[in-house]
């Protein structure tokens, strides 16, 4: 393995230790009330009485962008190994892709013509 | 550098993480005053010269707050989510390369550890925003993670551009195919700079930045996700905010602008600081000058020109290497 991935696993130990360390410093120099008034700790609406809890079921209108985006997103798996070679690959590479990204866009030229890009 | 990669990692992400929080923490204040001079104002004055105390007065505010917690909030998620957010802020900053042989884990995967890291900052915001129970920060985080998904294909289609120019995924390797002033903004004209603008743009989106900052819009979500926390809470959002913008800068100057490079000029840290600050004071002024997008406008920009034009912006520059 690579040794990089020991100094990457390193820095992350840091960034959390630093993060975690913010925050339990805010802990320990905070102030802290004894009594928690009702008021204080309710949720926050502008200073309306809050309607009912945010946990609700809501209209998925996105799914269609989360469907294109798991598409789009399988084809960057495949276009960076390519992108990575593409001087030592030739031309037939030059051409596959080419094809392989031209059927993508016809399907997402059919998603646009279809409307689902729009928030209806 | 340093043998021992353990050894190595630490240190330098000791130091680098230091010194990036601290610029992080001054950007606020010069963000502040930048914005003054924008609109005719004076921005902080009052503690120290210039104002400059005011970081430090914001930092002891911070510091000793109250943690105030929602009675009807998911208690370990909400306490959780900041932690989570400052640290992934943090984690892109480990494979940027500062100067030749100075970064914190040279991957030979880069560019894609970088993007992959800074999009995990969108997992602790869901979590603010669910774990809130409040409709502000629902609706913030919804459209922190559609927007946040949708601009990472366009990000990582506009990062592609100098892989395929390079060969490598690795930025120092990106960097030293840039050496002499060839900078990919520059050269090639057409692929490279607009995969250059095309990524700052992205890249704002990415951090939640104006035009791209709905999933905070104040005046309909008072604070989006943030809304609920107090405190150092909220200051862990706020940082890893800056953070965020500032990681995008210097992938934009490691990616298109040649690093610590500058050709007859010499090469060092310095450069590299240089134009990392200067896409971030770009970044200042975008946000001073334009209005907010609509969500649905936001989306449909994304989806309908950004997607098919990195998309074909890769395909450009792969015919670019193929040709010459």
């Amino acid at each position: 393995m690579d040794p990089a991935w020991l100094s990457a696993a390193a820095f992350v130990a840091v960034a959390a230790v630093v993060a975690a360390a913010a925050l339990v410093g805010a802990r320990v120099l905070g102030v802290k009330a004894r009594v928690d008034a009702p008021l204080k700790t309710d949720t926050y609406e502008c200073g309306e009485e809050p309607d009912g809890a945010a946990w609700v079921r809501f209209h998925p209108r996105y799914y269609v962008v989360a469907l294109l985006f798991v598409l789009f997103d399988v084809e960057t798996v495949f276009i960076l190994p390519w992108a990575l070679n593409v001087e030592g690959l030739g031309g037939t590479a030059i051409v596959a892709m080419f094809a392989f990204a031209a059927i993508l866009l016809l399907g997402w030229a059919y998603a646009v013509r279809k409307g689902a890009l729009r928030w209806q | 550098m340093i043998e021992n990669p353990w050894l190595h990692g630490l240190v330098l992400g000791l130091v680098v993480v230091a010194v990036v929080m601290g610029v992080a923490a001054f950007s606020i204040w010069y963000e502040r005053k930048f914005a003054g001079l924008l609109q005719n104002r004076p921005g902080p004055t009052e503690v120290g010269p210039w104002g400059l105390g005011q970081l430090i007065a914001d930092a002891i505010k911070l510091l000793q707050k109250e943690q105030i917690v929602p009675a009807a909030a998911d208690r370990p998620l909400f306490l959780l989510a900041p932690l989570l957010v400052l640290t992934a802020a943090l984690v892109p900053l480990a494979v940027i390369p500062w100067g030749p042989g100075l970064v914190g884990a040279d991957l030979h995967v880069g560019v894609l550890f970088a993007l992959a890291a800074s999009s995990l900052m969108l997992f602790p915001v869901w979590m603010a925003g669910w774990a809130s129970n409040n409709k502000y920060a629902l609706l913030g985080g919804m459209r922190s993670v559609a927007q946040g998904i949708s601009y990472e294909i366009p990000l990582l289609l506009s990062a592609t551009v100098p892989i395929v120019l390079a060969q490598s995924f690795r930025l120092g390797d990106i960097v030293a195919a840039q050496e002499g002033l060839r900078w990919f903004a520059l050269w090639p004209p057409g692929p490279g700079t607009l995969a250059f603008g095309l990524f700052m743009a992205t890249a704002l989106a990415e951090a939640n930045r104006i035009p791209f900052d709905i999933p905070e819009a104040e005046s309909e979500l008072v604070a989006g996700v943030t809304v609920e926390y107090t405190g150092m809470n909220f200051g862990m959002f706020y940082l890893a905010e800056y953070l965020h913008t500032f990681i995008a800068s210097a992938l934009g100057a490691a990616l298109f602008l040649g690093g610590w490079d500058m050709g007859p000029l010499g090469a060092g840290l310095h450069w590299m600081v240089l134009k990392t600050l200067v896409l971030f004071a770009g970044i200042f002024w975008v946000r001073w000058s334009l209005l907010r997008l609509r969500s649905d406008q936001l989306m449909e920009l994304c989806w309908r020109w950004l997607v098919p034009g990195s998309l074909l912006l890769v395909m450009a520059a792969a015919l670019w290497v193929h040709l010459t």
